[in-house]
Protein backbone atom coordinates (compact mmCIF):
# COMPACT_ATOMS: atom_id res chain seq x y z
CA UNK A 1 0.00 0.00 0.00
CA UNK A 2 1.48 3.54 -0.89
CA UNK A 3 1.79 6.10 1.05
CA UNK A 4 -1.18 8.23 -0.15
CA UNK A 5 -3.16 5.07 0.35
CA UNK A 6 -1.86 4.56 3.84
CA UNK A 7 -3.01 8.42 4.92
CA UNK A 8 -6.80 7.70 3.62
CA UNK A 9 -7.12 4.52 5.59
CA UNK A 10 -4.84 5.61 8.28
CA UNK A 11 -6.23 3.30 11.30
CA UNK A 12 -8.91 4.72 13.66
CA UNK A 13 -7.26 3.84 16.66
CA UNK A 14 -4.45 7.00 15.56
CA UNK A 15 -7.64 9.30 15.16
CA UNK A 16 -8.77 7.97 18.87
CA UNK A 17 -5.17 9.06 20.39
CA UNK A 18 -5.02 12.42 18.37
CA UNK A 19 -8.16 13.37 19.94
CA UNK A 20 -7.39 12.43 23.15
CA UNK A 21 -4.28 14.25 23.35
CA UNK A 22 -6.66 17.24 21.82
CA UNK A 23 -8.99 17.26 24.53
CA UNK A 24 -6.47 16.33 27.50
CA UNK A 25 -3.60 18.61 26.34
CA UNK A 26 -5.72 21.73 26.34
CA UNK A 27 -6.70 21.77 29.77
CA UNK A 28 -3.28 21.85 31.42
CA UNK A 29 -1.92 24.35 28.90
CA UNK A 30 -3.01 28.40 29.91
CA UNK A 31 -4.17 29.87 26.74
CA UNK A 32 -7.40 32.47 26.15
CA UNK A 33 -9.90 31.68 23.04
CA UNK A 34 -11.47 35.26 21.93
CA UNK A 35 -14.84 34.44 22.21
CA UNK A 36 -17.54 36.19 19.53
CA UNK A 37 -20.81 37.31 20.47
CA UNK A 38 -23.75 36.61 18.08
CA UNK A 39 -26.79 38.56 18.39
CA UNK A 40 -29.16 35.25 19.35
CA UNK A 41 -27.27 35.24 22.17
CA UNK A 42 -27.19 38.89 22.59
CA UNK A 43 -30.97 39.76 22.00
CA UNK A 44 -31.30 36.41 25.39
CA UNK A 45 -28.63 38.75 27.87
CA UNK A 46 -30.37 41.76 27.02
CA UNK A 47 -33.68 40.76 27.65
CA UNK A 48 -32.80 39.38 31.08
CA UNK A 49 -31.20 42.57 31.67
CA UNK A 50 -33.88 44.69 31.04
CA UNK A 51 -36.10 43.01 33.37
CA UNK A 52 -36.75 44.27 36.72
CA UNK A 53 -36.46 43.43 40.35
CA UNK A 54 -39.76 41.19 40.98
CA UNK A 55 -40.27 40.22 37.47
CA UNK A 56 -41.18 36.32 36.88
CA UNK A 57 -39.05 34.02 34.56
CA UNK A 58 -40.04 30.42 34.36
CA UNK A 59 -36.32 28.23 34.06
CA UNK A 60 -37.08 24.93 31.98
CA UNK A 61 -34.06 22.29 33.05
CA UNK A 62 -34.51 19.97 30.45
CA UNK A 63 -31.45 18.28 29.91
CA UNK A 64 -29.79 14.64 30.94
CA UNK A 65 -26.38 14.20 32.27
CA UNK A 66 -25.48 13.74 28.88
CA UNK A 67 -25.80 17.37 27.63
CA UNK A 68 -24.85 18.59 31.00
CA UNK A 69 -21.69 19.43 29.57
CA UNK A 70 -23.16 22.31 27.08
CA UNK A 71 -25.88 23.05 29.06
CA UNK A 72 -25.29 23.53 32.96
CA UNK A 73 -22.56 26.72 32.47
CA UNK A 74 -25.41 28.72 30.35
CA UNK A 75 -28.45 27.86 32.93
CA UNK A 76 -25.84 28.66 35.64
CA UNK A 77 -24.54 31.73 34.21
CA UNK A 78 -28.16 32.89 33.19
CA UNK A 79 -29.74 31.86 37.30
CA UNK A 80 -26.81 33.97 38.56
CA UNK A 81 -27.71 37.09 36.33
CA UNK A 82 -31.74 36.50 37.72
CA UNK A 83 -30.59 36.10 41.20
CA UNK A 84 -28.28 39.10 40.74
CA UNK A 85 -31.27 41.21 39.74
CA UNK A 86 -33.82 40.19 41.94
CA UNK A 87 -35.79 38.49 39.41
CA UNK A 88 -37.52 35.69 40.75
CA UNK A 89 -37.37 32.14 38.95
CA UNK A 90 -39.82 29.33 38.78
CA UNK A 91 -37.96 26.08 37.63
CA UNK A 92 -39.71 22.91 35.94
CA UNK A 93 -37.92 20.22 34.90
CA UNK A 94 -39.67 18.26 31.69
CA UNK A 95 -37.25 15.73 31.14
CA UNK A 96 -37.03 12.39 33.69
CA UNK A 97 -33.76 12.41 34.86
CA UNK A 98 -32.81 16.66 34.77
CA UNK A 99 -34.72 16.58 38.48
CA UNK A 100 -31.28 15.43 39.60
CA UNK A 101 -29.84 18.70 37.09
CA UNK A 102 -32.18 21.05 38.43
CA UNK A 103 -32.00 20.19 42.06
CA UNK A 104 -28.02 20.72 41.61
CA UNK A 105 -28.58 24.03 40.33
CA UNK A 106 -31.32 25.45 42.86
CA UNK A 107 -29.48 24.20 46.28
CA UNK A 108 -26.17 25.82 45.28
CA UNK A 109 -27.35 28.88 43.73
CA UNK A 110 -29.71 29.86 46.88
CA UNK A 111 -27.16 28.66 49.41
CA UNK A 112 -24.52 31.43 46.78
CA UNK A 113 -27.25 34.50 46.57
CA UNK A 114 -29.06 33.60 50.04
CA UNK A 115 -32.48 33.21 48.42
CA UNK A 116 -35.21 31.42 49.93
CA UNK A 117 -37.30 28.46 48.41
CA UNK A 118 -41.03 29.96 48.09
CA UNK A 119 -40.09 32.97 48.37
CA UNK A 120 -37.47 34.24 45.91
CA UNK A 121 -37.82 31.17 44.01
CA UNK A 122 -39.77 27.64 43.56
CA UNK A 123 -38.58 24.12 42.16
CA UNK A 124 -41.89 22.72 40.46
CA UNK A 125 -40.89 19.31 39.80
CA UNK A 126 -41.03 17.08 37.12
CA UNK A 127 -43.89 15.84 35.42
CA UNK A 128 -44.15 13.14 32.47
CA UNK A 129 -45.89 14.16 28.98
CA UNK A 130 -44.17 16.71 28.21
CA UNK A 131 -46.10 18.75 25.69
CA UNK A 132 -48.99 18.04 28.25
CA UNK A 133 -47.62 20.11 31.06
CA UNK A 134 -46.73 22.81 29.24
CA UNK A 135 -50.38 23.00 27.60
CA UNK A 136 -51.45 22.69 31.18
CA UNK A 137 -49.45 25.44 32.76
CA UNK A 138 -50.71 28.06 29.80
CA UNK A 139 -53.96 27.43 32.23
CA UNK A 140 -52.70 27.06 35.24
CA UNK A 141 -49.16 26.04 36.95
CA UNK A 142 -51.47 23.87 39.71
CA UNK A 143 -53.14 21.56 37.41
CA UNK A 144 -50.01 19.82 36.53
CA UNK A 145 -47.83 21.11 39.84
CA UNK A 146 -50.24 21.17 42.80
CA UNK A 147 -46.96 20.88 44.64
CA UNK A 148 -43.46 21.92 44.46
CA UNK A 149 -40.67 18.92 44.05
CA UNK A 150 -40.16 19.10 48.20
CA UNK A 151 -44.26 18.07 48.71
CA UNK A 152 -44.73 21.70 49.75
CA UNK A 153 -48.06 22.79 48.56
CA UNK A 154 -47.94 25.61 45.62
CA UNK A 155 -50.74 27.89 47.37
CA UNK A 156 -49.00 28.02 50.62
CA UNK A 157 -46.17 29.44 49.19
CA UNK A 158 -45.83 33.53 48.72
CA UNK A 159 -44.02 33.52 45.70
CA UNK A 160 -46.96 31.86 43.95
CA UNK A 161 -50.02 34.43 45.20
CA UNK A 162 -51.74 35.63 42.81
CA UNK A 163 -49.60 33.52 40.17
CA UNK A 164 -52.01 31.15 37.82
CA UNK A 165 -50.37 30.58 34.14
CA UNK A 166 -47.91 31.89 31.31
CA UNK A 167 -49.75 35.75 31.34
CA UNK A 168 -48.34 36.12 34.82
CA UNK A 169 -44.67 35.08 32.96
CA UNK A 170 -42.51 37.12 31.26
CA UNK A 171 -40.66 34.97 29.48
CA UNK A 172 -39.70 30.77 29.47
CA UNK A 173 -35.94 30.39 29.07
CA UNK A 174 -35.83 26.43 28.33
CA UNK A 175 -32.45 24.35 28.37
CA UNK A 176 -33.14 21.72 25.88
CA UNK A 177 -31.19 18.67 25.08
CA UNK A 178 -34.19 16.87 22.98
CA UNK A 179 -37.79 17.07 20.95
CA UNK A 180 -39.59 19.36 24.26
CA UNK A 181 -37.83 22.75 22.44
CA UNK A 182 -40.62 21.64 19.58
CA UNK A 183 -43.41 21.52 22.53
CA UNK A 184 -42.38 24.61 24.06
CA UNK A 185 -42.17 26.86 21.11
CA UNK A 186 -45.79 25.07 19.58
CA UNK A 187 -47.39 24.99 22.95
CA UNK A 188 -46.39 27.41 25.19
CA UNK A 189 -45.47 30.06 21.79
CA UNK A 190 -47.98 29.03 19.29
CA UNK A 191 -51.18 28.92 21.38
CA UNK A 192 -49.94 31.33 24.60
CA UNK A 193 -47.59 33.91 22.99
CA UNK A 194 -44.81 33.34 25.44
CA UNK A 195 -41.77 34.37 24.83
CA UNK A 196 -39.65 31.90 24.33
CA UNK A 197 -35.74 31.45 24.38
CA UNK A 198 -33.60 28.05 24.19
CA UNK A 199 -30.59 26.89 25.19
CA UNK A 200 -29.58 23.83 22.96
CA UNK A 201 -26.95 20.95 22.66
CA UNK A 202 -24.57 22.57 19.79
CA UNK A 203 -25.89 19.29 17.14
CA UNK A 204 -29.34 21.01 17.48
CA UNK A 205 -28.94 24.27 17.04
CA UNK A 206 -29.05 24.39 13.37
CA UNK A 207 -32.46 23.13 13.36
CA UNK A 208 -33.67 26.05 15.58
CA UNK A 209 -32.29 29.21 13.18
CA UNK A 210 -35.53 29.23 11.34
CA UNK A 211 -37.88 29.98 14.48
CA UNK A 212 -35.49 33.25 15.28
CA UNK A 213 -36.48 34.60 11.78
CA UNK A 214 -39.73 33.49 12.64
CA UNK A 215 -39.42 35.25 15.75
CA UNK A 216 -41.16 32.29 17.75
CA UNK A 217 -37.83 32.16 19.82
CA UNK A 218 -36.25 35.37 20.93
CA UNK A 219 -33.15 34.18 21.47
CA UNK A 220 -30.62 31.16 20.96
CA UNK A 221 -28.08 29.87 23.27
CA UNK A 222 -25.94 26.73 21.27
CA UNK A 223 -23.98 24.72 22.61
CA UNK A 224 -20.71 25.20 24.76
CA UNK A 225 -19.95 28.39 22.49
CA UNK A 226 -23.32 29.74 23.11
CA UNK A 227 -22.63 28.98 27.07
CA UNK A 228 -19.08 30.66 26.37
CA UNK A 229 -20.51 33.75 24.86
CA UNK A 230 -23.12 33.87 27.50
CA UNK A 231 -20.71 34.15 30.27
CA UNK A 232 -18.71 37.02 27.94
CA UNK A 233 -21.41 39.07 27.69
CA UNK A 234 -22.58 38.83 31.71
CA UNK A 235 -19.01 39.15 32.67
CA UNK A 236 -19.02 35.95 35.02
CA UNK A 237 -16.94 34.98 37.80
CA UNK A 238 -17.00 31.48 37.22
CA UNK A 239 -16.60 30.51 33.03
CA UNK A 240 -16.66 26.86 32.92
CA UNK A 241 -17.59 27.24 28.84
CA UNK A 242 -14.60 29.47 28.10
CA UNK A 243 -12.33 27.16 29.58
CA UNK A 244 -14.43 24.15 27.22
CA UNK A 245 -13.65 26.27 24.73
CA UNK A 246 -10.11 25.88 24.71
CA UNK A 247 -10.53 22.17 24.10
CA UNK A 248 -12.79 22.31 21.32
CA UNK A 249 -11.02 24.92 19.62
CA UNK A 250 -7.77 22.32 19.49
CA UNK A 251 -9.65 19.25 18.53
CA UNK A 252 -11.55 21.69 16.04
CA UNK A 253 -8.81 21.90 14.36
CA UNK A 254 -7.38 18.18 15.01
CA UNK A 255 -10.68 17.29 12.85
CA UNK A 256 -9.82 19.94 10.39
CA UNK A 257 -6.40 18.38 9.81
CA UNK A 258 -7.32 15.01 9.66
CA UNK A 259 -10.24 16.04 7.20
CA UNK A 260 -7.44 17.60 4.83
CA UNK A 261 -4.83 14.52 5.26
CA UNK A 262 -7.61 12.21 4.20
CA UNK A 263 -8.21 14.64 1.13
CA UNK A 264 -4.86 14.83 0.38
CA UNK A 265 -4.58 10.66 0.21
CA UNK A 266 -7.38 10.68 -1.85
CA UNK A 267 -6.11 13.01 -4.40
CA UNK A 268 -2.78 12.09 -4.85
CA UNK A 269 -3.93 7.86 -4.58
CA UNK A 270 -6.55 8.96 -7.59
CA UNK A 271 -3.90 10.83 -9.48
CA UNK A 272 -1.73 7.90 -9.25
CA UNK A 273 -4.12 5.21 -10.69
CA UNK A 274 -4.04 4.99 -14.48
CA UNK B 1 -66.85 -4.84 20.53
CA UNK B 2 -62.89 -5.45 21.22
CA UNK B 3 -62.17 -3.37 17.95
CA UNK B 4 -64.94 -0.96 17.67
CA UNK B 5 -64.77 0.25 21.54
CA UNK B 6 -61.02 1.48 21.61
CA UNK B 7 -61.76 3.60 17.76
CA UNK B 8 -64.48 4.76 19.36
CA UNK B 9 -62.64 6.16 22.59
CA UNK B 10 -59.64 7.39 19.68
CA UNK B 11 -61.93 9.07 17.48
CA UNK B 12 -64.29 10.90 20.16
CA UNK B 13 -61.03 11.99 21.75
CA UNK B 14 -59.18 12.82 18.92
CA UNK B 15 -61.84 15.18 17.35
CA UNK B 16 -62.39 16.74 20.88
CA UNK B 17 -59.10 17.61 21.58
CA UNK B 18 -58.32 19.02 18.21
CA UNK B 19 -61.76 21.01 18.15
CA UNK B 20 -60.91 22.36 22.20
CA UNK B 21 -57.89 23.65 20.79
CA UNK B 22 -59.83 26.62 18.90
CA UNK B 23 -63.34 27.14 21.34
CA UNK B 24 -62.33 29.58 24.23
CA UNK B 25 -65.46 28.50 26.49
CA UNK B 26 -64.28 27.75 30.11
CA UNK B 27 -67.11 24.39 29.26
CA UNK B 28 -64.24 22.97 27.53
CA UNK B 29 -61.29 24.33 29.21
CA UNK B 30 -62.74 22.55 31.90
CA UNK B 31 -62.84 19.11 30.03
CA UNK B 32 -59.57 19.48 28.39
CA UNK B 33 -58.19 20.06 32.35
CA UNK B 34 -59.47 16.60 33.23
CA UNK B 35 -58.38 14.67 30.19
CA UNK B 36 -54.90 15.75 30.85
CA UNK B 37 -55.04 15.01 34.77
CA UNK B 38 -56.84 11.28 33.21
CA UNK B 39 -53.79 11.42 30.22
CA UNK B 40 -51.15 11.69 33.17
CA UNK B 41 -52.71 9.34 35.76
CA UNK B 42 -52.50 6.48 32.32
CA UNK B 43 -48.83 7.49 31.61
CA UNK B 44 -48.02 6.92 35.09
CA UNK B 45 -49.84 3.37 34.82
CA UNK B 46 -47.61 2.67 31.56
CA UNK B 47 -44.77 3.73 33.14
CA UNK B 48 -45.76 0.81 36.00
CA UNK B 49 -46.66 -1.77 33.25
CA UNK B 50 -43.02 -0.94 31.90
CA UNK B 51 -41.25 -1.21 35.24
CA UNK B 52 -43.17 -4.59 35.38
CA UNK B 53 -42.23 -5.59 32.06
CA UNK B 54 -38.75 -4.73 32.36
CA UNK B 55 -38.46 -6.76 35.88
CA UNK B 56 -39.79 -9.86 34.13
CA UNK B 57 -37.53 -9.92 31.76
CA UNK B 58 -34.39 -9.80 33.19
CA UNK B 59 -35.41 -12.12 36.09
CA UNK B 60 -36.27 -14.38 33.25
CA UNK B 61 -33.21 -14.28 31.87
CA UNK B 62 -31.12 -14.26 34.93
CA UNK B 63 -33.74 -17.58 35.74
CA UNK B 64 -32.32 -19.41 32.68
CA UNK B 65 -28.70 -17.77 32.60
CA UNK B 66 -29.73 -16.07 29.22
CA UNK B 67 -25.93 -14.79 27.46
CA UNK B 68 -25.15 -11.63 29.34
CA UNK B 69 -27.26 -12.35 32.16
CA UNK B 70 -25.01 -10.89 34.68
CA UNK B 71 -26.47 -7.42 33.10
CA UNK B 72 -29.63 -8.42 33.84
CA UNK B 73 -28.75 -8.85 38.01
CA UNK B 74 -27.08 -5.10 37.94
CA UNK B 75 -30.21 -3.68 36.01
CA UNK B 76 -32.32 -4.71 38.75
CA UNK B 77 -30.11 -3.88 41.33
CA UNK B 78 -29.71 -0.10 40.23
CA UNK B 79 -33.98 -0.47 39.65
CA UNK B 80 -34.39 -1.42 42.92
CA UNK B 81 -31.91 0.57 44.50
CA UNK B 82 -33.20 4.11 43.09
CA UNK B 83 -36.67 2.95 44.17
CA UNK B 84 -36.21 2.34 47.89
CA UNK B 85 -33.88 4.91 48.59
CA UNK B 86 -35.69 7.79 46.37
CA UNK B 87 -38.76 6.34 48.56
CA UNK B 88 -37.52 5.83 51.89
CA UNK B 89 -34.40 8.17 52.05
CA UNK B 90 -35.53 11.21 50.49
CA UNK B 91 -34.31 12.95 46.72
CA UNK B 92 -33.19 16.09 48.18
CA UNK B 93 -29.54 17.16 47.60
CA UNK B 94 -26.87 15.13 49.64
CA UNK B 95 -29.31 12.01 50.08
CA UNK B 96 -28.05 8.96 49.51
CA UNK B 97 -30.48 9.06 46.11
CA UNK B 98 -28.83 11.82 45.07
CA UNK B 99 -25.08 10.74 45.66
CA UNK B 100 -26.06 7.84 43.50
CA UNK B 101 -27.05 10.02 40.74
CA UNK B 102 -24.36 12.41 40.71
CA UNK B 103 -21.22 9.83 41.16
CA UNK B 104 -22.44 6.94 39.05
CA UNK B 105 -25.46 7.74 36.57
CA UNK B 106 -24.41 11.79 35.86
CA UNK B 107 -20.10 10.15 34.93
CA UNK B 108 -21.66 7.43 32.98
CA UNK B 109 -24.23 9.06 31.05
CA UNK B 110 -21.40 12.04 30.34
CA UNK B 111 -18.70 9.33 29.58
CA UNK B 112 -21.27 7.63 26.53
CA UNK B 113 -22.20 10.80 25.75
CA UNK B 114 -18.54 12.31 25.28
CA UNK B 115 -17.11 8.94 23.41
CA UNK B 116 -19.32 10.51 20.42
CA UNK B 117 -16.25 13.06 20.02
CA UNK B 118 -14.28 10.13 18.75
CA UNK B 119 -16.45 8.47 16.61
CA UNK B 120 -17.55 12.02 15.35
CA UNK B 121 -13.59 12.57 14.30
CA UNK B 122 -13.13 9.41 12.85
CA UNK B 123 -16.36 9.31 10.59
CA UNK B 124 -15.32 12.65 9.76
CA UNK B 125 -12.27 11.57 8.37
CA UNK B 126 -13.73 8.64 6.39
CA UNK B 127 -17.16 10.59 5.15
CA UNK B 128 -15.74 14.22 4.09
CA UNK B 129 -13.94 13.51 0.63
CA UNK B 130 -14.23 15.33 -2.09
CA UNK B 131 -15.20 12.89 -4.43
CA UNK B 132 -18.10 14.91 -5.82
CA UNK B 133 -19.45 18.19 -6.15
CA UNK B 134 -22.14 17.56 -3.86
CA UNK B 135 -19.75 16.17 -1.23
CA UNK B 136 -17.26 19.05 -1.89
CA UNK B 137 -19.68 21.61 -0.84
CA UNK B 138 -20.64 19.33 2.51
CA UNK B 139 -17.13 19.22 3.25
CA UNK B 140 -16.50 23.54 2.66
CA UNK B 141 -19.56 23.94 4.59
CA UNK B 142 -18.70 21.71 7.32
CA UNK B 143 -15.01 22.93 7.45
CA UNK B 144 -16.29 26.58 7.36
CA UNK B 145 -18.94 25.77 10.30
CA UNK B 146 -16.08 24.47 12.48
CA UNK B 147 -13.68 27.14 12.19
CA UNK B 148 -16.06 29.90 12.82
CA UNK B 149 -14.68 28.07 16.49
CA UNK B 150 -10.87 28.88 15.75
CA UNK B 151 -9.45 32.12 16.22
CA UNK B 152 -8.07 33.15 12.58
CA UNK B 153 -6.82 36.70 13.60
CA UNK B 154 -7.77 39.18 10.69
CA UNK B 155 -9.61 36.53 8.33
CA UNK B 156 -12.16 35.67 11.61
CA UNK B 157 -14.69 38.32 10.76
CA UNK B 158 -15.34 37.09 7.00
CA UNK B 159 -15.56 33.58 8.33
CA UNK B 160 -18.05 34.49 11.02
CA UNK B 161 -20.07 35.97 8.56
CA UNK B 162 -19.81 33.11 6.03
CA UNK B 163 -20.92 30.90 8.42
CA UNK B 164 -23.79 32.76 9.66
CA UNK B 165 -24.90 33.23 6.26
CA UNK B 166 -24.69 29.58 5.87
CA UNK B 167 -26.57 29.08 9.16
CA UNK B 168 -29.62 32.15 8.34
CA UNK B 169 -30.21 31.33 4.87
CA UNK B 170 -29.71 27.59 3.00
CA UNK B 171 -29.98 25.93 5.96
CA UNK B 172 -33.17 27.86 7.37
CA UNK B 173 -34.59 27.23 4.02
CA UNK B 174 -33.45 23.31 4.39
CA UNK B 175 -34.89 23.18 7.97
CA UNK B 176 -37.69 25.02 7.18
CA UNK B 177 -39.01 22.38 4.65
CA UNK B 178 -38.25 19.89 6.43
CA UNK B 179 -40.58 21.15 9.33
CA UNK B 180 -43.13 21.69 6.85
CA UNK B 181 -42.57 17.59 5.42
CA UNK B 182 -42.99 16.72 9.41
CA UNK B 183 -46.07 18.82 10.14
CA UNK B 184 -47.68 17.54 7.19
CA UNK B 185 -46.91 13.97 7.95
CA UNK B 186 -47.67 14.48 11.85
CA UNK B 187 -51.38 15.68 10.26
CA UNK B 188 -51.92 12.93 8.42
CA UNK B 189 -50.75 10.36 10.72
CA UNK B 190 -52.42 11.69 13.33
CA UNK B 191 -56.01 12.03 11.01
CA UNK B 192 -55.47 8.20 10.55
CA UNK B 193 -55.24 7.49 14.10
CA UNK B 194 -58.16 9.48 14.70
CA UNK B 195 -60.61 8.16 11.69
CA UNK B 196 -59.24 4.58 13.08
CA UNK B 197 -57.56 4.04 9.13
CA UNK B 198 -53.85 3.13 11.41
CA UNK B 199 -54.16 0.86 13.87
CA UNK B 200 -51.28 -0.65 14.80
CA UNK B 201 -51.27 0.73 18.47
CA UNK B 202 -53.88 -1.38 19.18
CA UNK B 203 -51.13 -4.34 18.80
CA UNK B 204 -51.48 -7.86 16.17
CA UNK B 205 -54.40 -9.51 17.80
Amino acid sequence: MGFYEKLMTMDRRVVYLAMALAVAVPLFIPFQVPIHTTPEVKSVYNFIENLKEGDRLLIAIDYDPNAMAELHPMALTICRQCFAKGIKLFFVTLSQNAPGMAEQLVSRLSKEFNKKNGVDYVYLGYKPYPGLVILSMGQNFRISFPMDYYGTPVDSMPIMQGIRNYDDMKAVIAFEAGWVADAWIQDANGRYKLPVALGLTGVMTADYYPYIQSKQIFGLMGGLKGAAEYETLAKAKDRIASRGMKVQTITHIVVILFIIVGNIGFFMSKRKQP
Amino acid sequence: MRWQIPLLIVFIGGVFMAVQYFVPLEFSERIYEYCVDWIIIVGVFAMGLGLWSLFRVSVSKIQTKAPAWKYNFLTLAGLFSMILLGLFSGIEEGKAFMKLFWYIYTPIQASMFALLAFYVASAAYRAFRARTLVATILLLTAVVIMLRLIPLGSVSGLNQNVASWILTVPNMAAKRAIAMGIGLGGIATALKVVLGIERSYMGKD
